[in-house]
């Protein structure tokens, strides 16, 4: 069900032509991947696993479209290599949209054993790294995603269960 | 013939094509043949072409050729899936299968024993899937980009690495460059 939050995360992501995104399901993204997907200004192709997705970002981003991807944070241990030698390395301007499970507010213990890794991830490989806990931390992502293309990098959006718990 | 047999005679139809190009010695060797804008070279992240070929050939009309190996294919095989659920008419894969994986010393892939990439991508849902000889491979890839829709091509040769020197071409103008191409 696409709540109020998810438009609203959609819209920011059109008003900064953002007009390709791959996803990888997570239950904190149900809402929003179904507001991309019904999205007409976006194409939505969701992907198998995430280092194949970040693989369709840079081909769309070469034929002309900004991407984003939408992921869980457990993906951090799947595409480090996809995203020093071809995101950085290439210098590919990559919005991810993570949900940070493993936070307070987690049911499922074993999401932790990711969640204490996710930040330390993301800063050994210096990618400029946001953290949404409180439903006004949205207003930060136009700017975000305006410093993305600007600066060419990728970048990490973590959104915890707080974030979605507290957002309408 | 072995892979770099397959990339020279594959020159004349290619050369003017956007082309996403694997890894380690099929870019080193395009890149020797016949190094052009069009050519996007990966200098890292195996397995990816594919992928990276789908979403450029998704976005813009172009056609694209994706070259990719056996190997590369087998690391990132749900790809197949993803090709075959978002079909466009002007995107080419072309597995160059030589049964081994080629850059690293030409260890035996599972492609060259018991496991059949062209019944995967069918299984996959690829509707145009053609296996070829080696030999074959240049009027296959041809005959594809006349055809004006998504196919899926496994060239099969001999396992084999000739002498080429690394790229050392600064991977953010391979992408400048290669994206102007795409633009004009
Ligand atoms: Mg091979």
């Amino acid at each position: 069900m696409v709540k109020a939050i998810d438009t609203r995360i959609v819209d920011d992501l059109v008003r900064n032509e953002i007009s390709f995104a791959t996803t990888v399901p997570c239950k904190q993204l149900a809402g929003v991947i179904e507001a991309v997907d019904n999205n007409n200004r976006i194409m939505h192709v969701p992907s198998n696993k995430e280092d194949e997705g970040m693989g369709l970002c840079a081909g769309a981003y070469m034929g002309g479209k900004r991407p984003c991807i939408i992921m869980q944070n457990t993906a951090i241990g799947v595409v480090i290599n996809t995203l020093a030698t071809l995101i950085q390395y290439y210098q590919i301007p990559l919005p991810m949209l993570i949900s940070y499970r493993g936070e307070i507010g987690e049911k499922v213990a074993c999401q932790v054993e990711m969640a204490v890794h996710t930040k330390a991830l993301l800063n050994q490989l210096a990618i400029p790294t946001y953290h949404f806990h409180n439903a006004e931390d949205v207003d930060e992502l136009d700017g975000i995603l305006k410093y993305t293309q600007m600066c060419k990098k990728p970048t990490a959006i973590l959104t915890d269960a707080s974030f979605w718990s507290s957002a309408q | 013939m072995i892979r770099s047999d397959v990339l020279k005679s594959l020159i004349p139809v290619i050369s003017d094509q956007l082309v996403v190009c694997n890894i380690g010695l099929p870019s080193q060797e395009l890149f020797m043949f016949d190094d052009q804008p069009s050519n996007f070279y990966m200098l890292g992240t195996m397995g990816l072409s594919s992928s990276i070929g789908l979403g450029l050939a998704l976005v813009q009309p172009k056609k694209v050729i994706a070259i990719d190996g056996d190997g590369s294919v087998l690391t990132n095989l749900a790809s197949l899936s993803t090709i075959a659920n978002n079909d466009c008419g002007n995107y080419i894969l072309l597995i160059i299968d030589n049964g081994s994986y080629g850059s690293t010393g030409d260890q035996p892939t599972y492609a060259g024993r018991k496991t059949s990439l062209a019944a995967v991508a069918k299984a996959c849902g690829c509707e145009n899937v053609v296996e070829c000889d080696a030999v074959e491979t240049a009027a296959t890839v041809k005959a594809a980009l006349d055809a004006d829709q998504m196919t899926v091509i496994i060239a099969k040769c001999q396992s084999g690495n000739i002498d080429v020197p690394v790229i050392e071409m600064n991977p953010v103008m391979i992408r400048e460059r290669f994206m102007a191409e795409v633009r004009r």
